[in-house]
């Protein structure tokens, strides 16, 4: 049984394929090992395997975790939200269906921080999501519950969203690969909005060959979501072994909080880079400084925005019926949302009121049109820029939920690519101990390419995760090795 | 274009009335405690970000969304819209095929 779960997506789908391998006995496998997560990774599992016809496809069989922000017809979603608890949806996300076009079946709904607001997944409404490496620790977020679900051998693949770093840094904190696609590669349609204009579907992998295979099956236009435009070439599976003749950009950015450990590891991946034939070059990106400040304005702005739906009228939980209408909303708001999506809707709420509009919001966008113009010129001179995906590996549970700003600051790295729209990976590039002491955790390596580069960007990923071997200098360590510490 | 001057400095804290007012501005009933911590958090949230308020960045084009498109056209072909019950069914309360809520107006 364990072998079969050692598979990668793409491994298990060929031997599907091949009748080497049941689908039956497969999703099986997998829905107990689903069925007995003792992270808080899931918020639901299939009760039964999907129908095992239509297995044609790349993904033929494989059962997926999805995060719960994508809406499945008839299976409870709530975003990790007490205000949708209930909520069993009426149609289904376009990434989610075309996962199942591609053979794929939804093996359960993960945790998630409530309305993908968070970096450490203690935002859920449904209790934090552990870390499968160290269960004292956070997983990241808000793709925390898909995160914990591949490192601790809770799922070969999940779906999860990206709007400032969503699915790099909970990948990262997990020792796994995350990928966000450019903005408007794959449908928002039916992933439950938080930031419109920065939402992304992405993948959290094992594996970067894996990585290809989901975006492969998950972009296109789509009707339902007239800002998909999908990728025009497509994506295929990524060969490459070297990195002879591409440039990678490190920026000088000053984030102080960035530990040691992770420094020594980003340091060790660039000599790695330039043995590869890879070259490293400097670039500047002197807006990125001010990505969180910018980000923190517009993302909470759309979320104030987004958030207005849950009102008690035509879906979720209702408070306060019988009061009147004014009183029941606010009711219903106050017990329906948790901290930090209030925090964020007054913060966007006034960002958008009358006489702080162009001094928050309108000098947020063009602080974004100058980190967009700053990546522009970067690739004028690189390929790739690199950095590290995270300043800190996994801290520990309850370090930073007083501190709002700190818990900002986890996105330093990630934000500045999702406000450009551009593509970002992080892969796994080592272990190093947190600044504080104790065992060793992974370290993630951030790469970012233009707009639509994917393809380019998932060989060079390739390349180097062959090079780094972090899955097997990791060994009986790895928590989907069974190695999770206590 | 913008055609304002450099943008005037925003007071970094928010105050306990303008929590009161936003919150109002956006339906949420918050507690005492509630809003004795938002006021303090905000006011260190915003002291943050109030750096991008005093950039000057005149003749700089907003970016809105980073997907170059102009307006998305379809065929204008009906199609199957969810039917009425099955759009009803998640209401905490419905009545003669509708919505229904509580009064606008107190009794």
């Amino acid at each position: 049984m364990a072998g079969m779960l050692e598979l990668t997506v793409a491994e298990a789908a060929a031997e599907i394929a091949a009748t080497e391998l049941s689908a039956a006995e497969y999703f099986a496998a997998w829905r107990e090992a689903a069925a007995a997560d003792e992270l808080n990774a899931y918020l639901w599992t299939a009760p039964e395997p999907e129908r095992h016809e239509d297995l044609e496809g790349p993904l033929g069989g494989v059962p997926i975790a999805v995060k719960d922000i994508f809406v499945t017809e008839g299976v409870p979603t709530t975003a990790g939200s007490r205000i949708l608890e209930g909520y069993l949806p009426p149609y289904t996300a376009s990434a989610v269906k075309r996962m199942r076009e591609a053979g794929g079946r939804v093996l359960g709904k993960t945790n998630m921080d409530e309305f993908a607001m968070g970096s450490s997944n203690e935002n859920s409404a449904y209790g934090p999501v552990l870390n499968p490496w160290d269960r004292g620790r956070v997983p990241g977020g808000s793709s925390g519950g898909s995160a914990a679900a591949v490192a601790g051998g809770l799922a070969p693949a999940a779906l999860g969203t990206d709007t400032g770093g969503s699915i790099r840094q909970p990948a990262s904190l997990c020792g796994i690969v995350g990928l966000k696609p450019t903005y408007g590669a794959v449908s928002r349609y039916g992933m439950i909005a938080f930031a419109s204009s920065l939402d992304q579907c992405g993948s959290l992998t094992r594996d970067v060959t894996d990585a290809a295979l989901l975006l492969a099956a998950l972009q296109g236009k789509d009707l339902c979501d007239s800002t998909s435009v999908g990728i025009e070439a497509g994506i295929g599976a990524p060969s490459r072994e070297d990195l002879s003749g591409l440039r990678f950009g490190v920026p000088q950015l000053t984030e102080e909080g960035v530990e040691a450990g992770v420094r020594e590891v980003f340091e060790a991946t660039l000599r790695r880079i330039e043995q590869l034939g890879g070259e490293i070059a400097e670039v500047e990106l002197p807006s990125s400084e001010l990505g969180i400040s910018a980000y923190y304005v517009l993302a909470p702005a759309e979320a104030s925005s987004n958030l207005a739906r849950y009102d008690g009228v035509r879906y979720g939980i209702r408070r306060g019926g019988d009061a009147d209408l004014l009183e029941m909303y606010e009711t219903t708001r106050a017990e329906g949302f948790g901290a930090e999506v209030k925090r964020r809707i007054m913060l966007g709420t006034y960002a958008l009121s009358s006489g702080y509009y162009e001094a928050y919001y309108g000098q947020a966008q063009k602080v974004r049109t100058r980190i967009a113009e700053d990546f522009e010129k970067a690739f004028a001179a690189v390929d790739f820029v690199v950095t590290p995906t995270s300043p800190s590996v996994a801290f520990e549970l309850g370090a930073k939920t007083a501190d709002p700003l700190a818990m900002y600051m986890n996105d330093f790295f990630t934000v500045p690519m999702s406000l450009a729209g551009i593509p970002a990976i992080s892969i796994p590039a080592g272990l190093a101990a947190p600044d504080g002491g104790g065992g060793e955790l992974p370290v993630g390596f951030q790469i970012a390419a233009p707009a639509f580069g994917e393809q380019k960007l998932l060989e060079a990923a390739h390349a180097l995760e062959g090079a780094l071997g972090f899955a097997a200098a990791a060994g009986d360590a790895a928590p989907w090795r069974g190695g999770a510490r206590g | 274009m913008a055609e304002h001057s450099a943008p005037p400095r925003i007071g970094p804290v928010i105050d306990r009335d303008q929590v009161l007012h936003v919150a109002r501005l956006a339906r949420l009933r918050l507690s005492e405690q509630e809003v004795e911590t938002m006021v303090g958090e905000l006011s260190g949230i915003l002291e943050h970000v109030d750096r991008i308020g005093r950039l000057d960045l005149e003749g700089v084009e907003p970016t809105t969304h980073v997907v170059a498109l102009e307006n998305v056209w379809r065929a204008d072909e009906p199609w199957q819209s969810l039917p009425r019950e099955v759009a009803l069914a998640n209401a905490p309360e419905t009545e003669d095929g509708a919505f229904r809520v509580p009064s606008p107006q107190a009794e």
